[in-house]
Formats: structure tokens, C-alpha cells, sequence
């Protein structure tokens, strides 16, 4: 039992990392008013960008050995960042700029890199000569997965604290920075009456664009960083298209499940990547159907919280007020 | 020299235009879109452009099948943009219809699995009565509460569909057949129980007669009856609709009902006229596509067709690039992508214009 237990944490841990990440980029992006539904595609071109580079890269060495790791950690890292920032600019371009409706675009760029990553994650598997399917980045995604060389020589504490790669500690870094900055800072100030009134934040000289902008195409990097993790290093560096699966809309999920509130989002993201293996661990015997149904739990806990939030109507655990909602200063 | 740099352009908002205007300015966006849809792909596949276009008409008109399958697919994607308009019109944004479709598809697959023994005269009307409802009361729940507790209802309705797509992964496995495939298969291959019949010699002509009539019930819904009054009174300003004495609780929840409703109707149409079958994958994005088609038709279930032929039209006509090319099916998502970032940019250019600044014309001396 308690080695079930100690098998199943990391590798709930190893779950959630993806969707913390997308969970903190759309909290950032949402609390400046924009609802990003483009983010299960963003966190796609994320993943298959932070490949291409890596793919680049390895083919230009002369042998996996003369791998350095620097360069293998950072050329992905590079390459995702880019992608995941030009999917963001595109949805503020359109939203913002030529202030089209959010769902509509969000849902457009959910296809779109859904379909880039697809598209272009099997036409390197073509280019890459393999006889399967997949196409697999060992060698960088072993300096992905680097971590701390004492932590399996502490035992317990070392294989549950110390024993992950660096992506896992950026994700909870970036989350608790992004709650600090959020709640503890004028700038996290302003962003916060971006989203809930832009009218007033506009009227009290806040650049209201300026701060949507910035929101959502930071908010797009960091989930592109998930697309990223999860290849490199949950996947051990191997591509196979639509494993990426739903996990971009169950981010969005979790952001309701904090309420909005990065730093709640650490532990509930390892909570949802644990609803999400649950089945696995659950003995069912030869029922497979019932599995089906431990996998809707995150999405159910999510509606039930979603409910008791709006019934409890409490002020500090709703929506940004003005979510999903443009924002032209003519048109008041 | 003053410091404060003056924009170039201002944005004005235009007045009442006629309507060509806004469908030149679409015309134009669709143009500029196949534009660079064509380039991406000549630079992918280093092949003619000419070729390329022909490739796309031939995807959708090269073969009396593949005619078909542009009716049917538009049929489908149409019914469900249909059921969403509603809601949208009334500013509840409706993104479940992937959910409320699977519900109906998997009422009526029910019907057809569970009465497997009945005559067709009993299970037909079982499975329309069935889907239906089921689809209405996966609409109705997450307008329930936005009208009693003020729920976020794109978020609900968005988490509602993976909710209904692990339901019908559920009972995938549990009627798997054969055993161990983890599939359903079709489903009363020999018997055709609950199958709807062929007419004029093809399984998707009742499909595409039946969206026709929805069409048609819906615009007259829309336009001319008091349901339609109310809901865009709900959608223009709650405010007023209540100062009038419309009971806009109710309002929320009976379109939603009508919007679940029509959903349902599509699953049914999935499962009992074209597919005889039930996965998860069977709505295959429909209900996402199906918000666009809703929102570039603006609302109109007239407009609503040509958005939701162009739509599938594209689709097909990428993914027959994509076969023909040997691409990989992604392919057409990229180019649908791209299309619809065209379009929904163009729309700016209808509801605005840009205007030279004073500063700009200045400089222009």
C-alpha cells in the first residue's frame, strides 16, 4: 500500500507539471480580461516547437555523445518560447487590436495548433526516417531530465521532494512568483482592474491594451513552456501526435478549480494529474468501463466548483468581472 | 516639437452600411485567406498553385460521393450551429454543443442497443424522443444555474463536453462488440434496427431534407415568433428585459432547452442515419467548428449556410491536398486555421474604419 502510494505522488506530480503551467498562463491571461480558449493549442505549438528545435539541433551534431547539455536545454526552451509568443501576439492581434470576439478567435487558435503540432510533428517522423510513428529526442530529453544527483541517495524525502528536473520547480516557481505579482504588486494591481473593470482602469491611466497584451502573450509563454515539459521530459523526448490529448482544456479547468489563484494551483494540479491516473491505481478488476469514468472526475470537480463559487457569491472568488469581454474606450 | 506621439490612424466605428458591403469586405478576407493558404502550401509541397486549387474543388465536387459527403458534412455542422444561434443571440455562449450532441447520439445508440428485438416503428420514435431529451437536459443544467446562481456558463458548458465524452467512453467499453476491442462497431449490421431508412437511394439524403426544415423552423423561430422577440431582448440588455416584464430566468432556461434540444437532434442524425455507430470522437469537433459558423453567419440561420459550406468545403478540400500530396491529415487544420484568423481579422474592417490622424496627414504634405 505505502509503496503504491509512493509510486503514485511522482507520478501524479509528473501529471499535473503540464497543467500547472497552463493553468498559470491562463490565470495571468484571464486576470487581464482576456479568456484564452486558444490555450490547448497554444500548449501544442509549445510542445512541437520546443521538438523542431530540438530536432535541429540533434541533427546538427555529428553523434548523440556530442550532446552539450547547455545548448540541448536551452535551444528547445528557445524555440518553444518563440512559438508559444507568436500564438499569443496572434490572439491579441485579432482580439485586441481588431477586437474580434474571444471565444470565436480562442476556439480558431485551439484548431489551429492542434493541427500545426500534428502537422508538423508527423512530418519529422517522415524526415526523421523512423518505421514508427513517433519520433523520439533521447538525447535531449535526457538533459531535460537531469535532476539533483544526491536526491535518490535520500530515500523517501529525495524521491518525493528532490527527485524531479528542473521544468517541475519552474513550474512552481513561476506559479508562486505569478501569485505574488498578481496580488502583492501595483503592477499585479493594475492587471487585476484591467480584468475586472477596464473602463476605471482606463480612466485612472492605466494602459489597458498595453497590459492585455502583455498578460496573454506572457500567460501563452508560460503554457507553451507545459507543451515543452510535456514532451521532453514526461514523455522522455518522444512525439506522437494527439498524446497531448485534453489536457490543454483540463488547464483551463483547473483555473476555475483555483479560483483563480496560481499559487492554490501547485497543489491542485497535482491533485487533478492524480484524478487523472487515479484509474490506473484503482483496482477495478476486469471492469475497463469504470476507468472510463474515474478519468470525467477532474472535469466534475471542476462543475461542482464552479457552482459552489457563484453560490457562495463571495466578491474575492469570482471571474474577473469583465472576462471574455472586449474593451473599446469609444464604444462606452 | 511636442513629445506625445500621435497614432497614425484613429479608429472610427461605421455608420449603417448596406449590406453587400459587409460581404465584399468577407469576400475579400476568404480571397486573402485562400491566398496564403495557397502559399503555405506550394512552399510545403513545392507543387503548381493551379494544381493546388483544383485539388481543394476537386476534395468536394470531384466525385458524386464525394458531393455527398460536402451535403452531409455541412448538414451536420449547420444543425448544430443552428441549435447554438439561440443561446448566442441571447449572449449565453453556448460552447457544450460537442456534449449535447454526444448526449443525443448516445440516447439514440442506447435505443438501438437496448431494443435490438423491437420493430423500427417502436425504436425510431424511441430514439428521436430519447435523443432529444437527453440533449435538451445536457443544456438545461449549466442554464439552471446561470439563471438562478449567475454560473459562468462558457465554462460550465465547455467542461460539460468532456463529461459527456467520458459517459459515451464508458458505455463504448461496456457494449464493446466484439469483446475486448473496446469498441461498439456498427451496430444491428444485419437486423437495421433503428437504422432510418435510405431515400432517393442514399443514407444521406434524409439528414440533409431534415437540417433543410430545422433551417427553416429556425429562422421563422428567430425572426418571427415571440420566443425570438424575448431572446434578443435577453441578448441586447437584461436590464430591459426585465423593466418589460420578460421573466429572464425562464427565457435562459427554455432557449437552452431549445438548444440542447437541437443538438440532441444532430446526434441522432449522427447515429441513426450515417454512422450506425457510437464513439466519442463521433461529433468530431463539430461543436467547437460549430460556434464560428454561428458567430461569421452572424446569427442568421440563412448566412449560416454559406459559412457552413465554405467551412466544410475548405476541410475537405485540405484534407484531399493532404491525401494527395501525401501530407498528413493536420494538414487541413493549419489551412482551416488560417482561414478562419482571415476571416474573423476581416470582421474588423466592417464594423470600423481607419482614418488618417491630422499628424498623418500632415506628414503626407
Amino acid at each position: 500500500m505505502l509503496e503504491a502510494i509512493l509510486s503514485f505522488i511522482p507520478r501524479a506530480i509528473a501529471q499535473g507539471v503540464p497543467l500547472l503551467y497552463g493553468a498559470t498562463g491562463e490565470i495571468i491571461t484571464q486576470k487581464s480580461g482576456n479568456m484564452n480558449l486558444g490555450i490547448p493549442g497554444v500548449m501544442y505549438v509549445g510542445g512541437i516547437c520546443g521538438v523542431i528545435g530540438a530536432f535541429l539541433y540533434e541533427q546538427s551534431l555529428p553523434s548523440p555523445e556530442a550532446i552539450n547539455p547547455v545548448l540541448a536545454v536551452l535551444i528547445p526552451t528557445l524555440f518553444s518560447l518563440i512559438g508559444s509568443l507568436l500564438m499569443g501576439l496572434l490572439f491579441c492581434f485579432l482580439t485586441v487590436t481588431l477586437r474580434a470576439n474571444q471565444n470565436v478567435t480562442g476556439l480558431a487558435m485551439t484548431t489551429f495548433g492542434v493541427g500545426f503540432g500534428n502537422f508538423f510533428g508527423g512530418s519529422l517522423v517522415k524526415l526523421s526516417g523512423a518505421d514508427m510513428p513517433f519520433l523520439a529526442l533521447s538525447a535531449t530529453s535526457n538533459c531535460f531530465k537531469k535532476t539533483l544527483p544526491f536526491a535518490d541517495k535520500l530515500g523517501v524525502f529525495g524521491d518525493l521532494v528532490l527527485g524531479y528536473s528542473f521544468l517541475v520547480y519552474l513550474a512552481i516557481a513561476i506559479a508562486l512568483i505569478a501569485a505574488f505579482v498578481i496580488n502583492r504588486t501595483r503592477t499585479g494591481l493594475h492587471l487585476r482592474a484591467v480584468g475586472e473593470n477596464p473602463g476605471t482602469a482606463d480612466s485612472a491611466g492605466i494602459n489597458v491594451n498595453r497590459y492585455k497584451y502583455f498578460a496573454t502573450c506572457l500567460g501563452c509563454m508560460i503554457a507553451g513552456l507545459g507543451g515543452l515539459y510535456y514532451v521532453m521530459d514526461y514523455a522522455s523526448g518522444i512525439w506522437a501526435n494527439n498524446a497531448f490529448g485534453d489536457r490543454g482544456w483540463l488547464a483551463i479547468a483547473l483555473v476555475i478549480f483555483t479560483i483563480w489563484r496560481p499559487n492554490v494551483g501547485v497543489l491542485a494540479s497535482f491533485l487533478f494529474g492524480g484524478l487523472y491516473i487515479l484509474h490506473m491505481y484503482i483496482p477495478s478488476g476486469m471492469n475497463l468501463a469504470v476507468k472510463e469514468l474515474y478519468k470525467m472526475l477532474p472535469y466534475v470537480v471542476t462543475i461542482v466548483v464552479l457552482i459552489i463559487s457563484s453560490l457562495r457569491n463571495q466578491r474575492d472568488k469570482q471571474p474577473p468581472q469583465s472576462l471574455g469581454l472586449p474593451y473599446f474606450r469609444e464604444d462606452r | 516639437m511636442n513629445k506625445t506621439r500621435e497614432p497614425l490612424f484613429h479608429i472610427v466605428k461605421r455608420g449603417e452600411m448596406p449590406w453587400y458591403f459587409g460581404w465584399s469586405v468577407r469576400a475579400v478576407s476568404i480571397v486573402l485567406a485562400l491566398a496564403c493558404c495557397g502559399l503555405i502550401t506550394v512552399l510545403v509541397t513545392s507543387e503548381n498553385p493551379i494544381k493546388i486549387f483544383s485539388t481543394i474543388i476537386d476534395g468536394s465536387f470531384g466525385s458524386s460521393r464525394k458531393f455527398m459527403v460536402l451535403l452531409q458534412n455541412t448538414a451536420m455542422l449547420l444543425c448544430i450551429a443552428l441549435a447554438l444561434t439561440p443561446a448566442f443571440k441571447m449572449r449565453f455562449w453556448n460552447i457544450g454543443g460537442e456534449g449535447q450532441a454526444l448526449a443525443g447520439a448516445l440516447a439514440s445508440a442506447a435505443c438501438m442497443i437496448l431494443m435490438k428485438d423491437q420493430p423500427n416503428l417502436v425504436v425510431i420514435p424511441c430514439m428521436v424522443v430519447t435523443s432529444i431529451l437527453a440533449g435538451a437536459l445536457w443544456g438545461a443544467v449549466p442554464a439552471f444555474f446561470k439563471a438562478r446562481f449567475g454560473t459562468n456558463e462558457t465554462l460550465f458548458t465547455l467542461m460539460m463536453n468532456y463529461v459527456a465524452t467520458q459517459i459515451v467512453a464508458y458505455f463504448s467499453v461496456v457494449w464493446e462488440n466484439p469483446k475486448g476491442s473496446g469498441n461498439i462497431g456498427v451496430i444491428n449490421p444485419l437486423s437495421k434496427v433503428g437504422w432510418f431508412p435510405e431515400i432517393f437511394g442514399s443514407k444521406y439524403a434524409l439528414n440533409i431534407i431534415i437540417v433543410a426544415l430545422v433551417t427553416v423552423a429556425m429562422y421563422i423561430y428567430l425572426n418571427y415568433s415571440k420566443h425570438g422577440y424575448e431572446i434578443s431582448v435577453v441578448g441586447e440588455s437584461e436590464r430591459t428585459a426585465r423593466y418589460i416584464g420578460i421573466k429572464v430566468e425562464k427565457v435562459i432556461i427554455r432557449t437552452m432547452l431549445i438548444s440542447g434540444a437541437v443538438c440532441g437532434l444532430a446526434g441522432l442524425l449522427l447515429v441513426g442515419g450515417t454512422n450506425h455507430t457510437l464513439n466519442a470522437d463521433i461529433v468530431a469537433g463539430r461543436g467547437f467548428t460549430a460556434v464560428m459558423v454561428s458567430w461569421l453567419g452572424k446569427f442568421n440561420p440563412v448566412w449560416m449556410i454559406f459559412t457552413s459550406v465554405l467551412l466544410v468545403f475548405l476541410e475537405r478540400g485540405a484534407g484531399e491536398i493532404a491525401t494527395d500530396f501525401g501530407l498528413n491529415a493536420s494538414f487541413g487544420d493549419i489551412l482551416t486555421g488560417v482561414i478562419l484568423f482571415f476571416i474573423i481579422g476581416g470582421e474588423f474592417f466592417i464594423n470600423y474604419k481607419l482614418s488618417l490622424t491630422k499628424a498623418a496627414k500632415k506628414e503626407g504634405k
